[in-house]
């Protein structure tokens, strides 16, 4: 009987609780989304320098943004993983890093389609972008950690350490190549100081990004629920939860 | 009597398993413990519990009456745990390392000659532990057990790899050990052939 | 009970490391040829023209550095791990980040300090011209302590892995990057007569930074391996 006393049952309460809280998630960034993107991308007044291909920023900005709010998350994830020893918490670097690592992607490749039509070419070292990429990389670190143990506590541990000195090292290596940009290419104008950006350029991009945390928040609430069926197999709430 | 090790209420879960729960333990100075049960059935993670290297999902240890959390430094000066593994430097001589072993134990070997003769391992001192057998290396790690100033032992098959001569003489250290007032928790799949009164058993099983 | 004190315990453990590690010296000196060979086939990859190669000098010494340390780094702790020192380590009556921290200056001895005294030979193969040798030697000496010390951090995360190699320098490489920024970029200033004085500040801060936080890292790994 003490094989379901003891205190890891937790994991069924956070399972039904993501449960609840999933539906409205999905439904809201579903519709958040869809107003901003048609907004952003329809009727959103053209950039009267960029024309039409300004409107990758209802896209790349919201990425960019959450990538570096991800990591942030999943450092605290870790934190509370390492010091109070909660399971939930160890799951949850696992749920949250590959939503991050995608997030990172997806403003890579939208910055590098508009550096096309922006500078001409596909890559370009610009700041965003490269700490952008070792932001990725810090990312696929804390994902390959993870996967290398074959136990998933031992796993979560390790790649929680490495999240925690990655999150403290994140702000320095910003920092860096911000200033090693300013260094190689003088006082480029970088796309993202747009000092008197357009209210009706604005507010659907506020809406996206509203749309984006949601979604965020939605993948992150399915991918811990997942992880606890996974990490909880043998327990008889997830055998019965999968007859049904 | 001073109680050495108190446990209460150990649970150990390792890899989605259950090991033990509600297991209890106690011995006081001077006691022995032995703990016996089937491979896997958990004796080895008891152990590293009990040497404050592992902490158990439920329950709690007192070393000479303190929790673990109190005062981990104090726990460690009192405690000498030898694993599996040997902690024998493989470039290292036998000599250097029963000298680097003792310095990190905090004792002096008066005679460290007498304690090489002791142990077997005369005439073998300046060969490099990575040339010596299994059963050697294994001497080399347990003459720790000739100095170490620590009233708590907690072995874990330290009978591994000795040869018959080698288990007696561990267990004549053992009985001096315990006569001199100090504990000793071990695992063994061999029963002792030293059977002193205050030999106690802990048997863990297999929890299916 | 086991009296010794904390420096003690400290300084046995370094003196274990250092008489282990001299007698493998291949492991010590490896890293070194490899830094010098790497550093060779650039004249060979990009022309002997000094303004070519000394305009790169620097970024390649450093760039090189950073390989050299991914290449020693599965050793840290691998052997300690294997035959159970590691585990005694934990064990010491010693808060384990002061031991991880004596571990760190052991490493930087070994292989960061020999890269520094390097510096000469590799800055005139690759005809750095004089004025920026004392930088680079400056930047050397502040960053390769934070090369260990990072480098600390990842092997003692894979140590129970037995396959560190390329996983390990995707954990690494990110993190090195802000110290190879500044310090190619102070050799760089020197090259050109500016003032570097901001550069050497922010690499020193660095390795204040990096040495404080660093043996906590190391230590948290530590305890998650050895289980």
């Amino acid at each position: 009987m003490w094989r379901w006393l003891h205190p890891y049952a937790k994991g069924e309460a956070t399972y039904r609780l993501l449960g609840r809280w999933l539906p409205w998630l999905t439904g809201s960034a579903v519709l958040t989304l869809a107003v901003g993107l048609i907004w952003g991308l329809l009727y959103a007044p053209p950039d009267y320098q960029q024309g039409d291909s300004y409107r990758i920023i209802y896209i790349h900005v919201p990425a960019a943004i959450f990538s570096m709010g991800t990591y942030t998350a999943m450092a605290i994830a870790a934190l509370i993983a390492l010091v109070w020893q909660i399971r939930t918490a160890e799951w949850a670097i696992a749920a949250i890093a590959p939503v991050g690592a995608v997030l990172t992607f997806i403003a890579l490749f939208t910055g590098a389609v508009w550096g096309k039509p922006m500078w001409g070419t596909w890559w370009e070292w610009d700041a965003r972008l490269t700490s952008e990429l070792i932001l990725l990389f810090l990312y696929l670190g804390v994902i390959a950690l993870y996967h290398a143990f074959s136990d998933s506590r031992t796993g979560a541990k390790a790649a929680g350490i490495l999240a925690l000195v990655g999150v403290v090292n994140v702000p320095i290596i910003h920092y860096s190549v911000y200033w090693w940009n300013s260094l190689h290419q003088g006082a480029t104008i970088t796309k993202f100081e747009k000092p008197s950006m357009a209210t009706s350029m604005l507010i659907p991009l506020l809406i996206c990004l509203l749309g984006f945390a949601l979604m965020t928040a939605a993948f992150v609430c399915q991918r811990l629920r997942n992880e606890i069926l996974r990490q909880e197999l043998h327990r008889s709430w997830v055998q019965q939860e999968l007859d049904q | 009597m001073t109680v050495v090790v108190k446990a209460q209420q150990l649970t150990s879960v390792r890899a989605g398993r259950t090991l033990f729960a509600d297991l209890d333990v106690q011995v006081e100075a001077g006691g022995v413990l032995h703990v016996e049960g089937p491979n896997g059935a958990g004796k080895s993670t008891l152990l590293r519990i009990l040497a404050g290297l592992l902490t158990p999902q439920r329950g709690q240890v007192d070393l000479f009456g303190q929790p673990a959390a109190a005062d981990l430094e104090q726990w460690q000066r009192r405690l000498l745990f030898i694993g599996h593994k040997a902690a024998v430097k493989s470039e290292l001589t036998a000599l250097e390392n029963l000298d680097l072993q003792a310095c990190f134990d905090g004792a002096t070997v008066a005679d460290p000659w007498q304690l090489l003769e002791t142990v077997g391992l005369l005439g073998l001192e300046d060969i490099p532990a990575q040339q010596l057998s299994a059963g050697q290396q294994r001497r080399i790690a347990l003459a720790r057990l000739w100095y170490s100033p620590a009233p708590l032992w907690i072995l874990d098959e330290p009978f591994t790899a000795l040869d018959q001569a080698g288990i007696e003489l561990l267990q004549q250290r053992f009985a001096e050990h315990s006569a001199a007032g100090g504990t000793l928790i071990l695992t063994s799949h061999q029963p002792l052939s030293w059977q002193p009164p205050q030999l106690k058993h802990l048997r863990v099983e297999v929890v299916s | 009970m086991n009296r010794a004190s904390t420096w003690a315990l400290v300084k046995i453990l370094m003196r274990r490391d250092l008489k282990v590690a001299l007698r493998r010296r291949s492991d010590i000196v490896n890293p070194l040829l490899f830094v010098i060979m790497v550093v060779s086939l650039f004249p060979l990859a990009v022309g002997p023209g000094p303004d070519v190669l000394g305009r790169i000098a620097a970024g390649v010494i450093w760039v090189t550095a950073l390989l050299a340390a991914l290449l020693g780094s599965e050793r840290l702790f691998r052997d300690d791990y294997l035959d159970g020192s590691l585990e005694q380590m934990t064990l010491l009556p010693v808060p384990l980040p002061v031991l991880a921290l004596a571990k760190i200056f052991v490493h930087w001895l070994l292989s960061g300090l020999p890269l520094v005294i390097l510096t000469p030979l590799t800055a005139l193969l690759l005809k750095l011209p004089v004025e920026g040798w004392s930088t680079l030697l400056l930047t050397l000496l502040l960053g390769t302590p934070v090369l260990s010390a990072l480098t600390a951090i990842g092997a003692a995360l894979t140590v129970s892995l037995g396959r560190g190699g390329a996983l390990l320098s995707l954990l690494l490489l990110p993190l090195f990057i802000p110290l190879l920024i500044f310090a190619a970029a102070a050799v760089e200033g020197a090259l050109v007569g500016a003032p570097v004085v901001g550069q050497v500040v922010l690499l020193a801060g660095l390795m204040v930074l990096t040495l404080t936080l660093a043996p906590l890292a190391v230590a948290g790994a530590i305890r998650v391996s050895v289980n």
